[in-house]
């Protein structure tokens, strides 16, 4: 429970954070919340020599309206995210599954971009991204890009950041008043999703169904069809291959996927 | 209004049975406990910290320990391993004689390790943090066997080679089952129960402090469950004499019965600190905590119940085979107190039970809250309901029909325990009247019509567990107390018991000023140094109140005794016509209150202080009756607790908050082993939960708020009325939970869900039913 030993420097910007990953290379790794780093490196699953420290970069916080989008700072607190004005009521379902993560100290550290980059399928937020349609905007020595949610997501804790790439803002569109549903079924309150669905106005994404968030499309399409939600949330696991653990089999999580992509699609708000 | 001192004795309000807050919290909700990992102390100046390389796999012969790669690491001191404690003695099996004598244990494992966790080897470092990695440069060569596992592990893969088997031994003799037990049973119904292992999990993990003084004397501070029985173990495992170890206890958080004595790490951070010749601290951490503190329960029970088709239960047979983990410690005994509780509060003609010890690969199996009593009643409350169902009766009127008629007088059953009081339809009917059975049975029965997704169970069971043991070998159960009170007009007591959450700082406290009138707040209560309190039976059980509490308040009315000596004296009158005063504290002459002494006068000179040892004639047996109600989600199988209304009567209440404390916290944690918790290993026996993560301990959000019914009944064995409470919650709400939850599908074809009823096993038993195959 104690980490390997570490280097640890508090980044003074953006760039000199990229600066920092481009001397070290491999050896280091960006720190935001540390609410999935450190249980890492405490159990030693993750032993990087360098810590580059963006957690208390100011000029990553925060959110802002950009035209069509909300652009969100990669280190803006799950909390706070939760509690956005903005982001409630516009993109309320991204609000609703910052709300969703673990417990509330948890939600005063952990970053959404601490979260998407770690892309843990099972995780709240990158599902809810996929859900969302949004993008994430990527800085690295050759400047900055953007990639859509679902191309971002790439295999099981793997994502499109290059290791001297940074994820520096996430972009969701403004969309009022929008239906969105929301199903997390868990043992306990502040577990991770056994299975995960967010629905936003015909996209459905499920959560811990593979190795990385999933866009369940045979169902978008038997919707998008005219099917029921009942008949379309019968596809919900079409084509999906999920993890089998102490809490579920692929067959029980292929289920409860189905009914509570019927649950999301039927109780939504908005 | 007459002045209160006028009032004859008993006219004034008793601060007995009243909701004094807890003395202890302002200190916990303030400044904080000071825990083992917490102690500053001059002696312990400079301690070097020790770190237990543990094994990685559950079954290996070690042919060799490579020490020297972590001896070069930064801060290391020293290491060590079983070798340099080779003449340090085996640790034979608890109960040896019934038990097999060849299981038995190293401290640190020499030629073979047994589970994945067990320690083989130290380092010791200058500093807390540098430990970790030291032991990363340990090098242990192993060479894997296969695992032996499960309650029916086989003899392929021996634990002990010369033991010849992995039966540890037995309680009962198979031989004497009766096949004609269940004769003339109109209805026969049997199934095979498992009632998991779990972890007991406190908030502060093992650790310990030692240093040995120029005298050769061990003073070590360990959170335990009773200094005095640490002290013992500790001065068997290490070969030393009674009087050379002196154990402190600080503040505990959390035990569980898993605190109990002393483990083998205990005494390895003793023998490094006499090696390296410095104090030594270890303090281990929640991964090594989930592996290497003992695990409870670990039953699998065979139930067979038969009787009439209008629910009169005739016979009853309960087969047990306990895991007891890699090396039979208490865990392998506590199969005799689940036959003891057999039958439970049932009258039921004929019974019997017998149980079996396996070995496994993994972590041993010690006591845990209720240890061996929940067992027995998980078994037949199941029991009662798998019969209820198939004869299509309610399960609370099979359980009113068939359970023990109120008596006052001592109740001996079939197994030999002698219950001293019990009232238990009352307490069934209390329980009932309070939850609304009747209504609670009509909306079950409306959800079943409308087809609700969210389907409504109701789970009953009624109990009684035995509290305040003696040592079974006919000592009559004790406990002493020391009173002593001073010339400022404090007081102390000092303590065989061990409390650690329990409130006895309060609960002792309102004894001795209820005798002596000295407010709770001037009383201190001291516990837990063996050099000031060298006798004790420590906290477990459910012992404490009845046996320590009632030593105090003995303790108290001797020193009153004393004190009326020296009033008399003191007064030139007859000891006999002087009337102690709790409400100043004095002592005055009958009809003339003028002519007065008080406590604290009599205290200034020689030292006004009693010690005295209480022992009442047996254990007693609190009793009571949960009612759980789970909704099920038919569609995921989630189960919801959604109210728990229990009866917990355990004779007369001292201060009901804190009696609501140990039922709020046994209650929880009994529903946390129905529908969450357990110890997963895998089929190499490596354990899976390994974190909180992955082990569920439940929290708040999984319990509903719950409704406590009042219900007391007297033992005769001591003055204060009373029994246990401390393992009661615990006992009654496994089963009502699992109950409730079976119930709740109970009407879709379902007969059991094993322990945790999680969801994923709630709706793979809908899943089977629908498929028309019996689901086990
Ligand atoms: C007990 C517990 C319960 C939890 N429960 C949930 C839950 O229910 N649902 C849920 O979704 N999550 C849960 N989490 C995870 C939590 O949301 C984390 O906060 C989050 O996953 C990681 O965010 P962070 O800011 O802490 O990232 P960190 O731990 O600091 O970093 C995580 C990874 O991302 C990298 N990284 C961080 N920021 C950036 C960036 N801007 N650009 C590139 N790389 C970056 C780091 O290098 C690291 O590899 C839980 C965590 C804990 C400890």
């Amino acid at each position: 429970m104690i980490p390997a030993p570490f280097e640890y420097i508090a980044a003074e910007s953006p760039g000199h954070a990229l600066e920092l990953l481009a001397d070290y290379g491999d050896e280091a790794k960006l720190l935001a919340g540390g609410h999935s780093l450190l249980p890492m490196m405490k159990l030693r699953l993750a032993t990087p020599a360098v810590l580059i420290d963006i957690g208390r970069l100011e000029q990553l916080a925060g959110v802002q309206a950009d035209d069509g989008e909300l652009v969100i700072g990669a280190t803006t607190r799950h909390a706070d995210l939760a509690a956005a004005e903005l982001v409630r009521a516009e993109a309320p379902l991204l609000a609703y599954a910052a709300a969703q993560v673990g417990d509330p100290q948890i939600r005063h550290r952990g970053t959404i971009g601490g979260s998407l980059s770690h892309a843990d399928p099972a995780a709240d937020l990158p599902m809810a991204l996929v859900a969302l349609g949004g993008s994430v905007e990527i800085q690295g020595p050759g400047g900055s890009r953007v990639v859509a949610a679902d191309d971002f997501f790439q295999g099981f804790f793997e994502t499109a950041l290059g290791p001297d790439e940074l994820l520096s803002a996430v972009r969701v569109p403004r969309r009022p008043g929008v239906p969105w549903g929301y199903q997390k079924f868990v043992r306990r309150s502040n577990d991770w999703a056994i299975v995960g669905v967010a629905v936003v106005d015909g996209r459905i994404a499920l959560a811990n169904m593979g190795a990385t968030p999933l866009r369940a499309t045979a169902a978008e399409r038997a919707l998008a069809e005219g099917a029921s939600p009942a008949a379309a949330a019968e596809h919900a696991a079409d084509g999906t291959s999920p993890g089998e653990d102490m809490h579920a089999d692929r067959e029980y999580r292929r289920h409860l996927a189905r009914v509570l992509t019927r649950r999301a699609l039927e109780h939504q708000t908005g | 209004m007459p002045a209160r001192r006028e009032l004859a004795r008993g006219d004034y309000l008793s601060i007995l049975g009243t909701r004094v807050l807890r003395t202890e919290d302002p200190k916990f909700l303030t400044t904080g406990g000071v825990y083992t990992d917490d102690v500053v102390d001059d002696r312990l100046a400079g301690a070097c910290h020790v770190f237990f390389v543990r094994s990685p796999l559950a079954h290996a012969t070690v042919s060799g320990i490579d020490v020297s790669a972590a001896l070069e690491a930064p801060g290391v001191i020293a290491a060590f391993t079983g070798a340099d404690l080779a003449d340090l003695p085996a640790i034979p099996p608890s109960a040896a004689g019934l038990i097999n004598t060849e299981m038995t244990q190293r401290l640190l494992a020499t030629d073979k390790v047994r589970y994945v966790g067990e320690p083989v080897a130290v380092v010791v470092t200058e500093l807390a943090y540098q430990g970790e990695d030291a032991l990363e440069l340990v090098a242990v060569d192993y060479d894997p066997l296969p695992a032996a596992l499960g309650f029916d592990p086989g003899d392929s893969s021996l634990l002990f080679e010369a033991a010849g088997t992995n039966v540890a031994g037995y309680w009962g003799d198979p031989a004497s089952l009766r096949p004609d037990l269940f004769e003339g049973c109109e209805t026969v119904v049997s199934h095979t129960i498992v009632n998991q292992r779990v972890a007991p999990a406190p908030m502060e993990t093992r650790a310990a402090a030692a240093v040995w003084g120029a005298d050769g004397r061990l003073t070590t501070w360990i959170p335990n469950q009773g200094a005095q029985g640490t002290r013992d173990d500790l001065v068997k495992l290490l070969s030393l004499e009674p009087g050379q170890v002196r154990v402190i206890t600080p503040d505990v958080g959390g035990a569980f019965g898993a605190k109990f004595g002393a483990d083998p790490e205990h005494a390895v951070v003793a023998w490094v600190a006499r090696r390296v010749g410095r104090p030594a601290r270890w303090s281990e951490t929640r991964y090594e905590n989930l592996i290497g503190m003992t695990h409870g329960r670990a039953q699998q029970h065979t139930v067979t119940i038969g009787g009439s088709r209008d629910g009169n239960i005739q016979a009853y047979r309960l087969e047990i085979v306990q895991d007891a983990g890699a090396y039979p410690k208490i865990g392998a005994v506590l199969p005799m107190l689940t036959i003891l509780m057999t039958t439970g509060p049932y009258d039921i003609p004929s019974a019997e039970a017998i149980a079996k010890v396996v070995v496994t690969n993994t972590t041993p199996i010690g006591a845990y809250r209720g240890a061996g009593r929940p067992e027995a009643t998980a078994a037949i409350e199941r029991a009662i309901d798998l019969f209820a169902a198939e004869i299509g009766v309610d399960p609370a009127d099979v359980r009113r029909k068939n359970l023990l008629p109120k008596f006052t007088e001592p109740h001996r059953t079939k197994f030999g325990a002698l219950y001293d009081t019990g009232d238990y339809v009352a307490a069934l009917d209390a329980a009932l009247e309070a939850a609304g059975y009747a209504e609670l049975r009509a909306e079950q029965a409306a959800r079943r019509a409308s087809g609700d997704v969210r389907q409504l169970g109701i789970g009953v069971s009624s109990y009684v567990e035995i509290t305040g043991m003696g040592d079974g070998e006919g000592t009559p159960p004790s406990e002493n107390a020391t009173v002593e009170v001073f010339a400022d007009g404090t007081a102390t007591i000092l303590t065989g018991t061990s409390p650690h959450g329990q409130g006895h700082a309060t609960a002792w406290a309102m004894l001795a000023s209820e005798e002596l009138g000295i407010p709770v707040e001037k009383i201190t209560l001291q516990w837990g140094d063996t050099d000031l309190i060298p006798e004790g039976g420590g906290t477990g059980g459910s012992r404490s109140l009845q046996q320590g509490g009632a030593a105090v308040q003995q303790a108290s009315r001797e020193l009153i005794e004393i004190a009326r000596e020296r009033a008399a004296a003191e007064l030139e009158a007859n000891p006999a016509d002087l009337v102690y005063d709790t409400s100043r504290s004095a002592f005055a002459v009958a009809g003339d209150p003028e002519a007065s002494v008080p406590l604290t006068k009599l205290a200034e000179g020689e030292r006004l202080l009693v010690r005295t040892v209480f022992s009442q004639p047996g254990a007693t047996f609190p009793f009571g009756t949960h009612v759980a109600v789970a909704e099920v989600d038919i569609e995921t199988g989630k189960p919801t607790l959604t109210r728990m209304i229990t009866v917990d009567d355990a004779g007369t209440i001292l201060n009901p908050l804190l009696a609501e404390g140990q039922r709020h916290g046994g209650i929880g944690q009994g529903a946390a082993q129905a529908f969450l918790e357990e110890v997963v290993y895998d089929d190499d026996g490596n354990p899976l939960t390994t974190s909180f993560a992955d082990y569920p301990i439940i929290s708040a959000t999984e319990v509903p708020s719950y409704e406590l019914a009042e219900m007391q009944t007297p033992t005769s064995y001591n003055p204060l009325g009373a029994k246990g409470i401390g393992e009661a919650g615990s006992i009654g709400s496994t089963p009502a939970v699992q109950n409730a939850i079976v119930d709740a599908v109970a009407h879709l074809g379902v007969r059991h869900i094993d322990m945790p009823a999680t969801s994923r096993r709630v709706w793979e038993a809908l899943r089977a039913a629908r498929q028309g195959s019996e689901h086990r």
